[in-house]
This record gives C-alpha cells, sequence and structure tokens, in this order.
C-alpha cells in the first residue's frame, strides 16, 4: 500500500525533528566532556590537552606547595601515581581542603594551558568514593583538638 | 538469632513469592480462582514475611547485635537513636531490604485493590497476571537479599562496636525523609507496569485499562516527585557548596523515571478521551519501570561511580540479567500484542489539547534521552574507546533548559486548549490577558536591572502559564456566581470539588511553574563569596553584612564540632546569627559541613565555615546568596497537594466508577455493596 502524502509529511518531519535533535546531543556531550588522566597521560597528550576539560589525579609532590595569603591562591606540583616523572605545575584559587598536604592523592578540576599551567576550579582530596575507616597515619583530629586546648589555656 | 530470624524469614517469603508467582498466573491461564485465592494470600503472606525481617534488622541496629553482619557494617554504640534507626538504608544490603518491604506493602495493596476488580468466578484475566508479574518482581528483590546482598550473615565472632553509618549520611536528618520518600515512588512504578503486563497478557487493552492504571502511577509519581525534591533539599543543606543538583548519576537515576512517568500521566489522559497513543502510552510505563531497574543498576553495582554509589558489589551481574529478561519480555509481548494497540481515534486538528498532550510527550521523551545518554556515555566512551570520561553538567543544563522552557509554555497552553479542535478566535481571548501580564513583568523585570536573557524568559513564560491556569479556574468560578448567586470563594471550591482530578491536575501544573523559577532565579542570580576573616572584622556580600565574632569546639557522643558564631546585619540593622559548623567522625577522613542557612521566600543566606586558625582567631568562611531557592521547595508542597486532591475520589466519583468497570462485564457483581 502506497503511503499517503499525510504519513509521508509526518515521517519527514518526524526524521529532519530526530536528526536536529541527535546533533544537539552529539554536540552537547562533545563539547563537555571531562576526561580524567594521569600526569603522564597529560604530557602524553601534549598540546591537544589545552584547553579541554580535565580532572587530573595525581599525588602532591613534596616541597612544592606554595600559598598566596593574598591572593588566595595555591600552586603545587602533581606527579603520577605510578612514579616519579615530570610533574604537572598546578594553580587553583581558594584554600584548600582541610587534609591537603605533601605527599597526599589529590584530583583538580580545570583546563590545561599552553605555560604548562594547571589552572584548577576545584580540589579535592582523594579518597575513595567507597567508605571506610581513615587509615592509620591519618590523623583528621589533631587539628581541632589544638583549639580544644586553647579554649581550656 | 536476630541473623537466623531475619534469614530464615527472605527465605520463606522468596519460596511464597515464587509459588505465588506461579499460582497467580496459573489462575490467569485457567481462570481457576482457587489459584489466585492462593495468590492472594501469598502476596500478603510475603508482605507480613517482609515486615518481620525488617522489624529484625531494626531490632538488631538499637539492639546492638553486632553478630548481625549489616549491623556491624552500619551499627555503632555511640550513634544517636534517631540515626541507628535509619542506618538502615545507610548502605546497599540494607537499602534492598527497605526496597523490598515498600514492593511487597505495594504486592499487599493491589491484593486488597484486587478483590473489587476482579470476581469469581468469571473475573478477567488481567489481575491475576499483574498479581503474578509483581509477586516476580518481589522474587527478584528477595533473591538479592537472601543471597548476593544478605544483610544478615552471621558473623562469629561478634565485634564488640561497629563504625557507624556513613559520616556523610548521619550528619543530617533529612536522611530519614529522602530514601523513603525517593524508595515509596521509585518501588511503586512496578505496579503499574504490572497492571500493564497483566492487560498485555490478558488481551484487555480495551478503553478501561488507563483508568485502572492511573491511579496506580499517581501514587508512586507523588511520592518520586517529593522524594527527588527531598534529595535535592539534603544536597543543598548538607554538602555545602549551595547548589541542589549536580546531574549526578544517582539524581538522574531518579529523575528519569520520573520524566517517563510523567509523560505517561499525560498520554494515558489522550488515550482514556481519545483511544489513541495506546502503544506509546505502555511503552511509557515499562519504560518507567526499566529505568528504575537500569537506574538501581549504575548506581548500585558500582559501574559509575557518585557520592550516592555505594560499595563495589556482586549484585551487578543480577540487575543485568534481571534487566535483560524485562526488556526482551516486554517487547516481546509489546510486539504481539501490536494489533489489538491500533489507534481507535485520530487526530482531528493542529490546534487541540491531543497536540499539546502529543509535543509534551516527545519532550518528556527527549528530556529522558538527553539524560540518559549524558548518564551512560561514559559506560559507553569506555567500553569503545577505553577513555575516562565524565560528561559535565553544562551538556545537561544547555540540552534540558530549552525543553524545560516549552514545558513550561505548555503547562499553561494545554490546559486552555479544547479537546479535538480548538478556534484561533478563542484561543485569542484566553491568551490576550496572561500575555498582558507576561509582558508587564518582563519589562517591568528589565526596568529593575534584570538583563540575563534566560531568566527573563522563564519568568514571563511562567507568569503566562500562570494566567493561563488561573483562567481555567476563575472562568467556571465566575460563571458558577453568576448562576447560582454564591460568593466566589465558595463557587471556586464548588468548581474544583466538581471534578478534582482536573483541578488537581492545574494546581500540580502550577507548582511546577513555582518550582521553574525558584531554579532560574536561583541559578542565574546566586552570588558567592570566600573570606579569611579575623576575630571581629566583617565582609560584605549582597545586602548583607557578615561578622565573625568566635569560634569554639564541642564534643558529642558520636562526633566532635567545631562551631564558628557570625552576625549577620543588613543596612546597618541586626539580622540574624549563623553558626556554620565542621563535625570530625571518627570515621571520616575529612570532616563534614554543617552550612548555616537563613531560609527565606526572597533569598537564602547560606554559610560554610571552611576553615580556622587553632587558636580561634581567624576562620575562612564562604557566603552564598541565592534568591527565591525556597520557591522551589514550596513549589514542591504545592505539587504534592495538588497530587492528593486529584487523587482523592468523591463517594460518588468512586461509585460511578465501579459502575463503569461493572458495565464493562468485568466485575459482574450486583448484590455484593460495591465497597
Amino acid at each position: 500500500m502506497a503511503m499517503s502524502s499525510r504519513k509521508l509529511t509526518v515521517a519527514i518531519g518526524g526524521i529532519v525533528i530526530l536528526l536536529v535533535f541527535a546533533y544537539l546531543i552529539w554536540g552537547g556531550i562533545g563539547n563537555n566532556l571531562v576526561y580524567f588522566l594521569t600526569p603522564n597521560e597529560l604530557w602524553a597528550k601534549g598540546p591537544k590537552a589545552y584547553g579541554a576539560s580535565i580532572r587530573l589525579g595525581g599525588v602532591v609532590q613534596a616541597g612544592s606547595i606554595r600559598w598566596d595569603a593574598d591572593k588566595h591562591e595555591l600552586r603545587f606540583r602533581l606527579v603520577d601515581p605510578s612514579g616519579a616523572t615530570r610533574p604537572v605545575e598546578v594553580e587553583s584559587s581558594g584554600l584548600p581542603p582541610q587534609m591537603f598536604s605533601e605527599g597526599i592523592g589529590a584530583v583538580v578540576e580545570g583546563v590545561w594551558s599552553p605555560d604548562s599551567v594547571f589552572h584548577s576550579h576545584n580540589l579535592m582530596v582523594k579518597h575513595s568514593n567507597e567508605y571506610r575507616a581513615p587509615p592509620p597515619g591519618a590523623k583528621p583530629a589533631e587539628y581541632y583538638r589544638e583549639l580544644f586546648r586553647n579554649q581550656q589555656s | 538469632m536476630n541473623a537466623w530470624i531475619g534469614h530464615i524469614a527472605t527465605l520463606v517469603a522468596l519460596l511464597v513469592a515464587g509459588g505465588g508467582a506461579a499460582a497467580a498466573f496459573f489462575a490467569g491461564r485457567t481462570g481457576d480462582a482457587r489459584y489466585m485465592q492462593g495468590a492472594r494470600r501469598a502476596g500478603v503472606l510475603v508482605f507480613v514475611l517482609v515486615l518481620i525481617a525488617f522489624a529484625t534488622m531494626e531490632r538488631a541496629l538499637i539492639t546492638h547485635d553486632f553478630s548481625v553482619s549489616y549491623v556491624a557494617q552500619v551499627g555503632s554504640r555511640t550513634t544517636p537513636l534517631f540515626y541507628t534507626v535509619i542506618s538502615l538504608w545507610s548502605a546497599l544490603e540494607g537499602s534492598i531490604l527497605l526496597w523490598a518491604l515498600i514492593l511487597s506493602a505495594y504486592t499487599a495493596l493491589l491484593v486488597r485493590w484486587s478483590r473489587r476488580h476482579y470476581t469469581e468466578p468469571n473475573g478477567d484475566s488481567q489481575v491475576p497476571y499483574a498479581l503474578g508479574t509483581l509477586l516476580a518482581v518481589n522474587v527478584f528483590f528477595l533473591l538479592l537479599i537472601s543471597w548476593p546482598a544478605n544483610p544478615f550473615r552471621i558473623l562469629s565472632p561478634a565485634p564488640l562496636d561497629g563504625p557507624g553509618p556513613n559520616a556523610l549520611l548521619q550528619n543530617s536528618p533529612f536522611m530519614g525523609v529522602h530514601p523513603p520518600l525517593l524508595y515509596t515512588g521509585y518501588v511503586g512504578m512496578s505496579v503499574p507496569f504490572s497492571l500493564a503486563i497483566g492487560a498485555l497478557l490478558a488481551g484487555r487493552l480495551g478503553t478501561d485499562w488507563p483508568k485502572r492504571i492511573r491511579r496506580w502511577t499517581m501514587v508512586p509519581w507523588t511520592f518520586l516527585s517529593l522524594g527527588i525534591l527531598a534529595g535535592a533539599w539534603w544536597s543543598y543543606e548538607v554538602l555545602g557548596w549551595g547548589g541542589y543538583w549536580a546531574w549526578d548519576p544517582v539524581e538522574n537515576a531518579s529523575f528519569m523515571p520520573w520524566l517517563t512517568a510523567t509523560a505517561f500521566l499525560h498520554s494515558v489522559m489522550v488515550q482514556e478521551r481519545r483511544g489513541m497513543l495506546k502503544m506509546w502510552t505502555i511503552t511509557l510505563i515499562v519504560s518507567t519501570f526499566l529505568l528504575t531497574v537500569l537506574g538501581t543498576f549504575l548506581t548500585r553495582s558500582g559501574v559509575l561511580a557518585s557520592v550516592h554509589a555505594f560499595t563495589q558489589s556482586p549484585i551487578g551481574p543480577f540487575f543485568l540479567v534481571f534487566l535483560a529478561i524485562v526488556l526482551l519480555g516486554s517487547l516481546a509481548l509489546l510486539a504481539w500484542r501490536s494489533e489489538t494497540l491500533e489507534s481507535e481515534g485520530r487526530f482531528d486538528a493542529v490546534l487541540s489539547r491531543e497536540t499539546a498532550f502529543m509535543i509534551n510527550n516527545l519532550l518528556f521523551a527527549a528530556f529522558a534521552f538527553v539524560v540518559l545518554l549524558g548518564t551512560m556515555f561514559p559506560l559507553i566512551a569506555e567500553a569503545v574507546r577505553g577513555a575516562k570520561v565524565s560528561v559535565g553538567g553544562p551538556y545537561f543544563n544547555e540540552l534540558s533548559v530549552p525543553i524545560a522552557l516549552l514545558l513550561v509554555f505548555l503547562a499553561g497552553v494545554g490546559p486552555a486548549l479544547p479537546w479535538r479542535k480548538g478556534s484561533l478566535e478563542l484561543m485569542r481571548g484566553k491568551f490576550r490577558w496572561p500575555f498582558v501580564a507576561a509582558l508587564g513583568v518582563a519589562v517591568l523585570l528589565v526596568v529593575f536591572g534584570v538583563r540575563q536573557p534566560l531568566a527573563l524568559l522563564t519568568f514571563a513564560l511562567a507568569v503566562f502559564a500562570a494566567g493561563l491556569l488561573i483562567e481555567e479556574f476563575a472562568t467556571p468560578a465566575r460563571a458558577r456566581r453568576r448562576n447560582t448567586g454564591e460568593s466566589l470563594p465558595l463557587a471556586l471550591a464548588r468548581v474544583i470539588g466538581s471534578n478534582r482530578r482536573r483541578y488537581g491536575g492545574y494546581i500540580v501544573h502550577s507548582g511546577i511553574l513555582v518550582i521553574a523559577v525558584g531554579i532560574a532565579a536561583s541559578a542565574t542570580f546566586r552570588k558567592e563569596a570566600e573570606w579569611t576573616l579575623r576575630r571581629g572584622t566583617a565582609a560584605d556580600i549582597g545586602r548583607y553584612r557578615v561578622q565573625f565574632d568566635s569560634v569554639w569546639a564541642v564534643k558529642e557522643p558520636n562526633r566532635d564540632g567545631v562551631i564558628a558564631a557570625t552576625t549577620i546585619t543588613t543596612a546597618g540593622q541586626p539580622f540574624t546569627k549563623l553558626y556554620p559548623r565542621l563535625n570530625y567522625y571518627p570515621t571520616a577522613i575529612e570532616p563534614i559541613g554543617t552550612p548555616a542557612v537563613r531560609e527565606s521566600l526572597r533569598e537564602d543566606l547560606y554559610l560554610v565555615l571552611m576553615a580556622y586558625t587553632q587558636d580561634g582567631q581567624q576562620a575562612t568562611l564562604k557566603a552564598i546568596a541565592s534568591p527565591l531557592v525556597g520557591w522551589i521547595w514550596l513549589g514542591g508542597g504545592i505539587v504534592a497537594l495538588g497530587a492528593i486532591l486529584a487523587l482523592w475520589r468523591s463517594r460518588a466519583e468512586a461509585e460511578r466508577q465501579a459502575r463503569a468497570i461493572d458495565r464493562g462485564g468485568e466485575a459482574v457483581r450486583h448484590t455484593a455493596p460495591v465497597h
């Protein structure tokens, strides 16, 4: 049976809407992907990674933390957790989480610029989503205990 | 002891549910009412058994019986009683136990309902098939808690104490509200799914099945709406970023079935009125259930990381198999019955309510697809290209904002359009003053300095839609006053009472408009600042001046806290005092904050304690001022009120419906009373 012209119009209209919609979704996803990388993978990507949204996970290099109190700006270097390689210089605005320290795993979200500085807008101390008790070494309580002592004195 | 009782109760419930499902399907095939009787008893018994298991777990938690594996996982002697009670759903196994409880409660309700809608010996087979399907879903979840996610494993020797629930989850009383509401909505979608499968199996796809299924969808839909909003509120009050929605996979998992269920509630009306969109309607309700299962799989099996995701667990493959069975089974059934699902009516005119419903459905389906794709894309990318990626929030915002704006527009236009064929003159009359009002509001906002086009558009569309909805109430109320001489409020109440379902629906629409305005305003005009302040000094955000007074530490049984005191003034006048705090749980690596929020319908002031010095002289505070956030929660309340009104049938309506079903020839019962 031949398709009536009405059905044909509806079918063509539907296909056009679908194509436009698919194009919008495709572009929308493509422009908003966030890549999960380590410092080694970032160097491997090189200039291709400039400007893309990246979530960079590594270990805070010992002796690399500098805090600029006036500009509320933090600078440090992240090294690949797999071993000693070229570190990535990170610049992050705002105060880091209280647990932030040398040697800790950290994840930064932001963009990498051609001057080889990673500009982070979000800094997270890495702890797995999985819920578990702190490792024996970590002592989150130490800090505020001092406040207790000061209150008593 | 507790472990034994709980485990045996779930095992017996599993067997009873399996037997009941078999009996119900047999009753559907043969029409043998004795088997149906057995299946009904099984349904009630499953509920009682799961209730026993649930109560046993609560008892084990409250009495700190650490020989029960789940208690050892989430319990602690120092956790306050309230959080101990709700810790039942703070991890995977317990949350599936809650799921099973709600599912079996719905099953018992369906059994109760079936007394009226299935009468031996000539009962139709939809009800038995539906009960069988629902019991089969019970079997799946009972299988999970009796085997791979068994919360009642015995620990020997029993530990002396446990770690307590996840610190994030014992930081806010919302944890007592949000999961039960959400689950009641989520799990409830199994009932309309079962009724749809029952209708397909029985071949009963006449005009009456939408009525049956609609109310069974309205109830979980209302709970799901409130559950999603409660989750947003929880996230706002606890997570300390001043937002309420982050397109997190778990949020998406709850939102996708809401979208398809909402589409269903609309398309079912077209089917009821015009006998159109049958195939589409049934596909929507099946998809809703599939999306709840998919969402649970994505977020409970550890394939996607999320703030809500529990630990890696072995239940993933079980969900995949279940998902595949449901998907293939439903597709096969739909294909088999496709001829009975042919449309009876056809479109008469482009300008009609049918068209509005059609566009509404396409938008909701597109919305669900956008969210589904964004949620699944990381999985696809990793499988295809091996790249670890996530889809950023802007993707969801870019695509959902235009869809949501069109839906806001339709929320007013749809109800204003008549069925079958509208005329341009009629529309011109109806649209006139809402259009003028929308334009007026937009101009006023521009005059007062609002320049953001999306926010302006949202406000104007919301005012336009609200104007159209007000006309739907006002026009008949005025007509009634003219005819009866009643006062306007009385006439309005009578008009609403005369068709609660319709006007309840319009009240739900108004609530959605209020939510849309709240989201647009709080997302567009939010101000944020972060300062490090010494004692006695102050900083400004918007119209507020925040002064840092002091910071001190407190000891509590389950945690320690650091509290900052601040004094807020506006234009030199005292406004309020806020006490943001940081909480240190023995089991959490990082402190968890409790932001202090001064909530009002006009604007929320939100303070987070970020850091402090050990001498207590200095503190870093984050301040967020966002207008109209409260409208989102207010809108949720309006949605709930409207939904209750729509569900609340008068005795006359109930009798009318019962008679209509009797005429349908399925419940021939002349001697017995209807109730």
